[in-house]
């Protein structure tokens, strides 16, 4: 029972730590919150949907066109409510909030006119086969989430470390002023992380659609509510505090609904990190000066 | 090499470049001085275009270079060592060293790290090390080393001096003339007044951003306003 609950929540914390990997990118590099990351990653949702429930086509082809489609939003994203905003004088620094919360709202308002208010279930093929392990039910949508998480995050932290293009946003994220004189085009690499960025979060928005059974257009907001959560506890703009973050909600949050209360699970997960974040202010992963997140 | 005119650069609406004009000679060192707040570090950001010239003319090798990005102006040959050294503190010595080279594509670069890193021993010993943990004459060296790699034609040096011994202050300067030997044009920016005119071949000085003075290093060392507003009396 508890292996069960704990493969359970294991599978959940990996999504949000995609999710929140997303949300960390994005602050590490340009410093701000998008606020509509939620909503990308809803749009994911429902590429999925689409592909696999409505068109009946494999759910391979789901993940390329969600990748495909949130990207362009998040390019889009970066257009229209990020880049008009940056260097100028005058601009308040949390005008880029307040432009991403309105483009969270035209995409959550753009679902419900193209999707329709409702629930709608993600069917795949594999979705009910599971496998009996002594006395514990494992669901191969539970080991394909978990195994795409893990590939996906080994790929990001690989790609972060070693290769040219990570470093330049390494750099960037550090000083965005150092990079460019380093010859490194800050703009493409700003464009590129909330590209990547987005397209983690509609991966993530397939995921949590097979995971749940279940995708509508009010989504993304508790999601994108938990993936801030998930960073600040982890610490802003940190990889690896994205990741820890992410599991220990979703564990913390699994157990609660599996030996407590599920009434309490949302209060429960978020009052874990008050309590973390009373004992280390600057997340778990986080540097004690705030200069360096920038 | 560089020939700047009439630059006239702002901070909002405040004027910060009154119309500058200079150049900067093929494999000479060039400095230019002057007081704090006076303009020198605006006139570093304005030519590898960190800051956008409101007027004025930037030419560089013959072709005009205004308003261009700070990773265009590197690829072109003008790399700055900005004042403060500019570390990437959260990442490791050899991958500062890496950054330095990130426009190169030409296959020589694992050589030409390993060649500045035995020019500077210390950067070897601490290659793992994250830069933010160097003090601050060794992040200074690596500064200097990092924007080396970039290969540069011109090389901007803003106040690479300040905060170090004297000891570590007279190795830059021996590393500085090493530079120029080595073929890179230099234009260093220095509170050290002295000691950047005995290694420059001529210089510039500046007040409230403009340029009041120009002369031969030699001449400036002896010239009276120069001499009482830098240089202190022997």
């Amino acid at each position: 029972m508890l292996l069960e609950q704990l493969i359970n929540g294991i599978t959940l914390g990996s999504i949000y730590a995609i999710v929140a990997l997303g949300f960390t990118l994005v602050f590490g590099v340009l410093g701000i919150i998008n606020m509509a990351h939620g909503e990308i990653f809803m749009f994911g949702a429902f590429i999925g949907v689409i592909i696999t429930s409505t068109l009946g086509l494999p759910l391979w082809i789901a993940f390329l066109a969600a990748i495909i489609v949130t990207g362009i939003l998040g390019y889009m994203l970066e257009r229209v409510a990020l880049r008009p905003l940056r260097g100028k004088q005058g601009v308040s620094h949390l005008a880029p909030l307040i432009s991403t919360i309105g483009a969270s709202i035209l995409l959550e308002n753009l679902s419900h006119h193209l999707f329709g208010a409702g629930n709608h279930p993600f069917r795949n093929a594999f979705a009910e086969i599971s496998f009996q392990i002594g006395s514990i039910t494992i669901y191969l949508v539970q080991i394909l989430i978990f195994v795409i998480s893990v590939i996906l995050m080994i790929v990001l932290s690989y790609w972060l470390l070693k290769t040219k293009a990570g470093k330049a946003l390494r750099a960037t994220a550090e000083n965005i002023e150092t990079a460019s004189i380093l010859g490194v085009n800050t703009k493409r690499i700003i464009i590129l992380t909330v590209v990547i960025a987005s397209a983690m979060g509609g991966i993530a928005g397939i995921l949590v659609g097979m995971a749940f059974n279940s995708v509508n257009p009010q989504m993304g907001l508790s999601m994108g509510l938990k993936g801030l959560a998930i960073i600040i506890l982890g610490g802003m703009g940190n990889v690896r505090g994205a990741m820890a973050g992410g599991l220990i909600l979703g564990l913390s949050e699994t157990l609660i609904v599996a030996y407590g209360d599920s009434g309490y699970r949302d209060a429960v997960a978020f009052i874990t990190i008050i309590v973390i974040l009373l004992l280390r202010p600057q997340g778990l992963f986080g540097q004690k000066t705030t200069a360096a997140g920038r | 090499m560089l020939n700047i005119t009439n630059i006239e650069t702002f901070y909002g609406k405040i004027q910060a470049l009154k119309g500058i004009t200079l150049n900067v000679e093929q494999g000479k060192i060039v400095t230019l001085l002057g007081a704090n707040g006076a303009g020198k570090t605006t006139t570093m950001k304005t030519i590898v275009g960190l800051l956008k010239p409101q007027n004025g003319k930037i030419e560089f090798l013959g072709e005009n270079v205004t308003g261009l990005r700070p990773d265009q102006l590197l690829r072109k040959g003008i790399a700055l060592v900005p004042e403060g050294r500019a570390i990437l503190g959260s990442m490791t010595v050899i991958e500062n060293l890496e950054m330095g080279a990130y426009h190169r594509k030409d296959n020589e670069i694992d050589k030409d790290v390993e060649k500045v890193m035995m020019h500077f021993p210390i950067l070897k010993e601490r290659k793992e090390q994250l830069g933010g943990t160097l003090s601050g004459g060794q992040q200074q060296m690596l500064a200097i080393a990092r924007a080396l790699l970039s290969r540069p034609k011109l090389l901007l040096l803003d106040e690479p001096s300040m905060g170090l011994a004297p000891l570590i202050v007279a190795d830059i300067f021996k590393i500085i003339r090493e530079i120029k030997d080595n073929g890179t044009t230099v234009l260093l920016v220095e509170q050290n007044a002295r000691q950047a005119l005995k290694i420059a071949d001529y210089g510039y000085v500046m007040e409230t951003g403009k340029i009041i003075i120009k002369g031969k290093a030699s001449d400036l060392l002896k010239d009276p306003r120069v001499v009482e507003a830098y240089l202190g009396k022997k």
